[in-house]
């Protein structure tokens, strides 16, 4: 049965003003029930004020073996952060 | 009179909590999914922590050496006062699921008239718990419709559970000669005033679920089991005791 039933991802917001945060995953027929699970797998000690559920097979995500091309380029761009760059002294509340 | 009256009251409340607790424990680690298994586990904890709300409070009123435990473990069948329903086997899955939505469909209209009892200790016990027995009322009425609206195999299993559980869904709304009482002074639920909003809110979901209606136009038609209210039980109830009592009759006040 659990076979069946399609693979769902769990986001909870713990506190209100915070972010939903990726907690785990959990099976279940629909969206309806996906829900109500995550409220019962992951909720029960306080964890959280929201939830969100996303089917898994809708999530799209980077494949590890592309890391080099994706992040790497990324490592002596230090010119892209704001800090790299001198303020002149007149310039106030920055 | 009031007094004991009080008292048996709260014990009936807790005994009814307290039985389908335990009988929704007996799923756990055998539920047929996971998720499904601590759904359940949850909702026996909510149950059995609002048992021991009302066997406090009974103990208290007592007044002698009775606590929360010795309500719990050490009194026999016949001084339980749990609706008949409750000490019902599990059954299948849409066994366990039928019994838990009818109860939590009556237990969530008599905790809202509870919750503004003039006994502040019931009404601050049943405000706490109607939060939980509405959750136990939406997930289960979910699974009544899934099943009822499900496959040709889920459908004929929910089919067989209602024969067998309709029955005993009569005794939730017969009145007590305690709940006549306490009711006149706005303490208790007189559960024969549940009937109707009960049955509409059983047709709304049994409507989504495609099954038939079983008490229409509030005609009833089955004759129904009574005597849980007053210690006359099935035989199921005291293999229940059996197993959740053996501790502390075998090894009196052991702690763990």
């Amino acid at each position: 049965m659990n076979a069946e039933w399609p693979l769902w991802e769990v986001f909870v917001r713990s506190k209100q003003g915070l972010d939903h945060k990726h907690v785990g995953s959990l099976h279940a027929a629909d969206a309806a029930m996906a829900m109500e699970n995550a409220r019962d797998v992951y909720t029960r000690r306080m964890e959280g004020v929201s939830l969100w559920v996303v089917e898994s097979k809708y999530i799209h995500a980077s494949n590890p073996t592309e890391n080099g091309e994706m992040y790497d380029p990324a490592n002596d761009k230090a010119y892209r952060h704001p800090t790299f760059y001198d303020l002149p002294d007149s310039l106030k509340h920055m | 009179m009031k007094q004991a009256s009080l008292i048996d009251y709260s014990i009936h409340l807790a005994d009814n909590a307290l039985i389908l607790g335990h009988r929704n424990s007996e799923w756990c680690g055998h539920g047929p999914v996971l998720e499904q298994d601590i759904a359940l586990a949850n909702i026996s904890l909510d149950l059995i922590g609002q048992a021991r709300n009302f066997y406090q409070y009974a103990a208290s009123l007592l007044n002698d050496s009775s606590t929360e435990d010795t309500l719990a473990y050490l009194r026999d069948t016949r001084d339980f006062r749990n609706l008949l329903l409750t000490e019902l086997p599990n059954g299948d899955w849409s066994q366990t699921i039928l019994r838990q939505f009818f109860f939590s469909a009556f237990q969530y209209l008599q905790y809202g008239v509870l919750q503004k009892s003039s006994d502040t200790q019931l009404a601050a016990i049943a405000a706490k718990a109607l939060k939980e027995v509405t959750y136990h009322l939406r997930w289960s009425s979910e699974w009544v419709i899934r099943l009822g609206d499900g496959t040709a195999e889920s459908r004929s299993r929910i089919e067989q559970a209602l024969a067998f559980l309709w029955p005993y869904t009569g005794e939730l709304f017969m009145c007590s000669p305690e709940e006549e009482m306490l009711s006149a002074e706005n303490i208790s639920v007189n559960p024969s005033t549940l009937a109707k909003e009960w049955n509409d809110r059983v047709s709304s979901v049994f409507d989504q679920a495609t099954l038939p209606t079983p008490r229409a136009e509030g005609k009833e038609t089955t004759w129904m089991h009574s005597g849980g209210k007053k210690g006359v039980h099935t035989e199921h109830l005291g293999y229940v005791l059996a197993e959740m009592q053996f501790l502390q009759r075998a090894y009196p006040g052991a702690e763990w």
